[in-house]
C-alpha cells in the first residue's frame, strides 16, 4: 500500500554527485583526513629517506651521489610533497593533542585552530621549498 | 550511575596512549634535528659521518626510530581497520605493513651500527 509518505521525493544524499558536489567536510574534517593522507604518504616516505641516509653514510662516493640525486627536480618536487605530509601530520598532531586535553574544543575555536593548521603547514612546507630551491 | 565491567584485552587504551606519547618523542625529536639541520653550515661528507660516529647520537636516533615504528603501526593498523572490510586481506596487510616496519627497524640498526 503506497502512502502519500512513500511518494513524497526525499533527498538521496549518498548520491555520488552528492558525495561529491553537495555534502561538504567542515574545516576540521579536512584536518583530520589530511592527517591520515599525509600520514599514510610518511609511512611510504620512511623507505625512501631511509635508503638516502643508508647511502649518504655508505661513503664518500654514495653522499656525494645523495647530494647530486636531491639536486634534480623531480626529487625536490616529492621531497617537497614529502614535507607538506611532515609539516601537516606535525601541526594537526599538536592540535589534536590539545584536543584531547580538551583545549580549544568548541566549535568556533575548533574550526579557527583548523584553518590556522592548513595555514602554518603550508607556510612552513614553503620556507621548506625556498631552502631546497 | 552507571556499573560497567569493562573486558577484553584492553590494547585500544594502551595504544591510543602510547601513539600520544610516541608522538611527542617525534614531534621534539623532529624539532632539535631541524633545527641542528638549520643552525649548522653546509654539511658535507666528514662532518655528516662524524655526527653519527658519537654513541649518543646513534642511541637517539634509535630511540626516535623505535618511537616511529610504533607510532606507524599504530597508526597504519587504524587505517586498514577502518577501511579495508575483508578479514583476509586485513590480516594479510596488517602482516605486510608489521614486516614492513621490522625491516626499517632493523635496517636502521644495521645503517647506525653496521
Amino acid at each position: 500500500m503506497a502512502s502519500a509518505a512513500a511518494k513524497k521525493s526525499r533527498p538521496k544524499y549518498l548520491s555520488l554527485s552528492a558525495l561529491l558536489f553537495e555534502i561538504r567536510l567542515p574545516v576540521t574534517g579536512w584536518v583530520s583526513i589530511l592527517h591520515r593522507v599525509s600520514g599514510a604518504l610518511l609511512f611510504f616516505a620512511a623507505f625512501w629517506l631511509l635508503w638516502m641516509l643508508d647511502r649518504s653514510l655508505s661513503g664518500p662516493e654514495g653522499f656525494e651521489q645523495i647530494k647530486r640525486y636531491v639536486a634534480l627536480w623531480p626529487v625536490k618536487l616529492a621531497l617537497l610533497v614529502i614535507a607538506w605530509a611532515f609539516c601537516h601530520h606535525f601541526c594537526a598532531g599538536l592540535r589534536f593533542l590539545l584536543l584531547d586535553l580538551e583545549k580549544g574544543v568548541d566549535k568556533t575555536s575548533a574550526r579557527r585552530s583548523g584553518w590556522a593548521v592548513l595555514a602554518a603547514s603550508l607556510a612552513l612546507t614553503a620556507g621548506f621549498g625556498w631552502k631546497l630551491w | 550511575m552507571t556499573r560497567r565491567i569493562v573486558t577484553g584485552a584492553h590494547y585500544g587504551l594502551r595504544d591510543w596512549l602510547a601513539q600520544r606519547i610516541t608522538a611527542l618523542v617525534l614531534a621534539v625529536g623532529s624539532v632539535v634535528v631541524i633545527g641542528a639541520l638549520l643552525w649548522s653550515g653546509p654539511i658535507t661528507y666528514p662532518v655528516w659521518k662524524e655526527l653519527f660516529s658519537h654513541g649518543a647520537m646513534r642511541v637517539a636516533t634509535l630511540l626516535v626510530a623505535v618511537a616511529l615504528a610504533w607510532h606507524a603501526w599504530v597508526g597504519v593498523r587504524d587505517i586498514l581497520m577502518d577501511y579495508i572490510k575483508p578479514d583476509g586481506l586485513r590480516l594479510a596487510l596488517h602482516v605486510a605493513v608489521l614486516l614492513a616496519i621490522a625491516g626499517w627497524l632493523g635496517w636502521t640498526v644495521e645503517i647506525l651500527w653496521g
